[in-house]
């Protein structure tokens, strides 16, 4: 049985350490129960797919700081060259997919491929060489203190069961005061920049 | 139109410290000068919703990109810049090729993308300058340096 979201967040939360984390979609449901700290960036309104390379913007500019982008499989479809700009242009980025197999937030629609693309695969032919593949909470757990170690970029694929239902995940506040808090929290990057 | 280091030399002055790029046919020839520029330094992506992506990332983080695409990658980009730019409000530049400019002006051409690059900048609600065709690396640094004294998102469009 696959773990579910509401089992694996937690763990990236207790690695996350002072990384920029973004979320975007089913994840920004669920991780601002976790941490609402400034340096948590809920990626909505989204452009879809684009977490990742917002993620890898971010990274690149705060390369000391690190990134961790929590990105769903629906989305990832929607820009897999992200991932050889990834691998070409290497950054403290930490990319977890979040693969339910389903548009969770418009109703649970299943995703092209879904359960049987090898994102893993995709990942490591497009040249990134940290990559894992976790579906178990157990093995998350063991498998995270060495996820989160050393130099990104790191993508892991987590495979977690789907859920209907949901509702479409807010933002915990409006984009510009996200904008600021994040912007103070990395060493008072200017807001005109 | 200018050469790849006059380019590099315009982007230094003005202080963009990344260029996100994807050439084409006639921007396509800065490739060299951008490549070995080291300052800007060059991200080369897939898209150019990524691009736009990667440099509202860069902006939020304390950088100054500028993207260089075509005008098809514009139009692809719409979502993107969309959310960039309006949602997020981040003082992205654009220098953006209008593929056929000049024959379409000359009526030699049936391209479609000078019918529509201009009216879609306009939807979208973006400040341009237009270069139509040769232009020098002044009038290139004038160009851009509307909407980096501004602090404001806008876009360069060069007939090509």
């Amino acid at each position: 049985m696959p773990m579910t979201l509401d089992e694996a967040l937690p763990i990236v939360a207790t690695q996350r350490g002072d990384r920029i984390v973004i979320t975007t979609m089913s994840s920004a449901g669920v991780w601002p129960k976790l941490s609402d700290a400034p340096l948590d960036f809920t990626y909505i309104p989204s452009s879809m797919g684009q977490g990742p390379s917002l993620g890898l913007g971010l990274a690149t500019a705060q390369p000391e700081r690190g990134v961790i982008v929590l990105c769903g499989d629906g989305s990832l479809l929607m820009n897999l060259g992200c991932l050889v700009t990834i691998s070409q242009h290497p950054a403290n980025l930490w990319l977890l997919l979040i693969d339910n197999g389903l548009y969770e937030v418009t109703g649970g629609q299943p995703v092209a491929g879904a359960r049987r693309t090898d994102y893993a695969a995709l990942a490591r032919a497009a040249g990134i060489s940290r990559v894992y593949t976790v579906s178990e909470k157990a093995d998350l757990e063991k498998a995270a203190t060495e996820i989160f170690a050393g130099a990104g970029p790191v993508f892991v694929w987590l495979r977690v069961e789907g859920r209907l239902g949901q509702k479409t995940p807010a933002a915990p506040r409006p984009m510009a005061e996200q904008i600021r808090r994040l912007r103070e929290a990395i060493n008072g990057v200017k807001s005109e920049w | 139109m200018i050469d790849g280091n006059q380019v590099v030399e315009v982007v230094r002055a003005l202080g963009f410290t990344h260029v996100l790029w994807i050439p084409d046919s006639e921007l396509g020839k800065w490739n060299d000068a951008l490549s070995v520029a080291g300052t800007p330094r060059l991200i080369r992506p897939c898209r150019e919703g990524e691009a736009t992506a990667i440099a509202g990332g860069l902006c939020l983080g304390g950088a100054r990109p500028l993207t260089i695409l075509q005008c098809t990658g514009f139009f692809e980009a719409g979502d993107s810049f969309r959310n960039f730019v309006h949602d997020m409000k981040l003082p992205l530049i654009f220098l953006i090729g209008i593929r056929s400019y000049r024959a379409h002006q000359e009526g030699r051409s049936a391209d479609t993308c000078p019918v529509f690059t201009e009216p879609i900048i306009k939807a979208w609600d973006l400040p341009y300058a237009l270069l139509p065709g040769d232009f020098n690396a002044t009038d290139l640094e004038q160009a851009l340096k509307r909407f980096v004294k501004g602090r404001r998102a806008g876009a360069v469009l060069l007939g090509e």
